[in-house]
């Protein structure tokens, strides 16, 4: 099987239209959370990172888009386009498209939307996205809750190795909104703070609005300076619980096995880990005793959720795109929130960002349903 | 690509009707899903007290995967689902109680692959798991993605399919991807079963 590449890459975030954007502000450890008082979509202010409505819109008209979308369409369209463009790739019956997302259109669900609820069906999403691009494949949609970004890479990854396609577009987004903030509220799990993943007086998460791309191929021609490619990846059960993550980390754990198995590198190889870090009591309580099962204690980690807050299905694919920019920047970012490490296992949480020569990491998230994935990548050598 | 696999066993469950392998195990004239899926449960003698928890969707893949896992041994089985309406019958639930008392009960159901981590639970998998959503049943998706997993070694089996529900309708059919079965695992193959 040849070598599978994440390549050209785009970020829309609270930060900016481009990933530039949004490295730069983490490599200043700005955070991208601020208090939001929005009534129509939670009674109380909250934490989160938003995309600002007025830019988006500017940068979705510069698209030319020839009927209405919807705002996460808007995103989506407009970090897919940049990613596109940037690629030079011509979409044609080889270029495959997977898209990431956990509730996709959800808002034409609430009372006033502009939208039919047809647009809810995540398939009419899908087709929008085709449309406008004009793929010649369907799009492939994984809703595969809060591991969908991550696993979503390697869906391209093993659809390219099954030679479907040469090369595969991805995208994740998701929306801050009523349905999501209502439904995380009600399991007490938000914070009123800024998150602060691993940390002793964590208080829960925070929900974020991003919209990325990335260009998964098997082409080493069509490669950028952050290119890695994925060594090795895999998506374990926890067999436990619906709502609430294993205690012994099962399927965490056996995510990182697997990968490190397929990968044919030791846990000693793993550079940096890129972790989930909702900041949630049990979610980061169950990682540090995966981590530990696994032997990786002692590599250096972060979780980015301090800057964006959880992006749902976008997150495992937007902290992919950091890790890759990570290591071309030979820099750890640190895990803003932390201060006193608030687990019961041992974790070596990035404190301050530090640069330092880096070739491999691994991603890892853990979502409801008891799902889990571990992706191993590595910078491309000469 | 090695991609000579078969299909060991495949279920439905349409029309009021549940079968195996194309023979019917039960059926009623039950007025809704709800009525239908309660009365198969108790049919095939499961004893499992967190199935009445569970939301339309869930139940559903959980009776047809249950059907087909009922005396499988193998315990290494991806799990690859897919289907047309997520979760969006419990996602109008949901929205619905926004304006009085949302419940994580019901919210926790609003992710399509919850109903994985059902049978994840039930059948003790801590296996591969994805959910898969298109406008109609993907053969050739859910073939390729079978075949990666065992191409790869990821899963030793594969159970596969489409788990529908959606305001009140529903249609499921799973089947299990195995090294041995009486059909061959192909596109062709999968959509005459289906």
């Amino acid at each position: 099987m040849s070598k599978v590449y994440l390549s050209y890459n785009n970020i829309v975030s609270s930060y900016g239209f481009d990933t530039a954007s949004a490295i730069q502000n983490i490599s200043n450890e700005v955070p991208g959370l601020q208090l939001i008082d929005d009534k129509n979509v939670l009674p109380n202010p909250f934490y989160s990172s938003r995309i600002p409505q007025d830019k988006l819109e500017g940068k979705y008209q510069e698209l030319h888009p020839k009927e209405k979308h919807t705002r996460l369409e808007k995103m989506l369209l407009v970090s897919l386009a940049e990613t596109i463009k940037q690629s030079g790739l011509k979409i044609n019956q080889r270029v495959g498209l997977i898209i990431s997302t956990t509730k996709g259109n959800i808002d034409v669900l609430e009372n006033g939307s502009d939208f039919p609820e047809e647009r809810a069906y995540l398939a009419s999403l899908g087709e929008k996205i085709k449309s406008f691009f004009g793929f010649q494949n369907d799009a492939i949609v994984l809703s595969n809750a809060c591991v969908s970004g991550v696993l979503a890479v390697t869906v391209a990854k093993r659809f390219i190795n099954q030679n479907t396609f040469d090369h595969v577009f991805v995208i994740g987004g998701d929306l801050v909104t009523e349905f999501i903030l209502s439904g995380f509220n009600a399991f007490q799990a938000l914070s009123n703070e800024p998150c602060r993943p691993y940390c002793k007086t964590r208080t829960g998460i925070n929900i974020g609005e991003v919209a990325a791309s990335v260009l998964v191929t098997r082409d080493s021609t069509k490669l950028v300076d952050e290119s890695v490619v994925i060594l090795g990846e895999a998506s374990c059960n926890d067999a436990n619980h619906i709502s609430g993550p294993s205690r012994t980390g099962e399927g965490l754990h056996r995510s990182v096995e697997s990968a490190l198995k397929q990968a044919k590198v030791n846990p000693e190889d793993i550079d940096y880990i890129s972790a989930h870090g909702t900041a949630t009591n049990f979610n980061d309580e169950m990682e540090a005793i995966a981590f530990n099962r696994s032997g990786l204690q002692n590599t250096p980690l972060n979780s980015l959720k301090g800057y964006f807050g959880h992006t749902l299905g976008a997150s495992g694919l937007l902290e992919t795109i950091i890790g890759m920019h990570s290591l071309n920047q030979n820099t750890l970012f640190a895990s803003l929130g932390f201060q006193e490490l608030g687990v019961s296992a041992p974790l070596h949480i990035i404190e301050t960002t530090t640069r330092k020569e880096i070739s491999t990491f691994l991603k890892t998230a853990s979502g409801f349903g008891g799902c889990n994935t571990a992706a191993i990548f590595q910078k491309v050598s000469e | 690509m090695k991609n000579d696999y078969h299909i060991q066993s495949y279920c439905h469950i349409r029309n009021n009707d549940i079968s195996l392998n194309g023979n019917s195990l039960y059926k009623d004239d039950a007025d809704s899903f709800s009525e239908f899926i309660k009365a198969v449960y108790k049919h095939l003698k499961i004893d499992y007290s967190k199935f009445f928890k569970m939301d339309s969707l869930s139940k559903l893949a959980f009776i047809a995967a249950d059907t087909l896992l009922v005396e499988e041994t193998e315990k290494n089985i991806g799990l690859v689902l897919s289907n047309k309406a997520a979760s969006l019958d419990t996602d109008r639930k949901h929205q619905e109680s926004i304006k009085d008392y949302p419940s994580p009960a019901v919210f926790v159901y609003t992710l399509p692959n919850i109903c994985l981590g059902e049978i994840s639970i039930k059948h003790q998998l801590y296996s591969e798991n994805s959910f898969f959503v298109f406008d109609s049943f993907n053969a050739e998706a859910l073939h390729t993605y079978a075949n990666s997993l065992l191409d790869e070694e990821k899963s030793e089996k594969v159970l596969c399919g489409w788990v529908n529900f959606d305001d009140g309708k529903y249609d499921a059919f799973l089947y299990v991807v195995a090294k041995k079965g009486t059909f061959v695992h192909s596109i062709a193959e999968i959509n005459r079963l289906y």
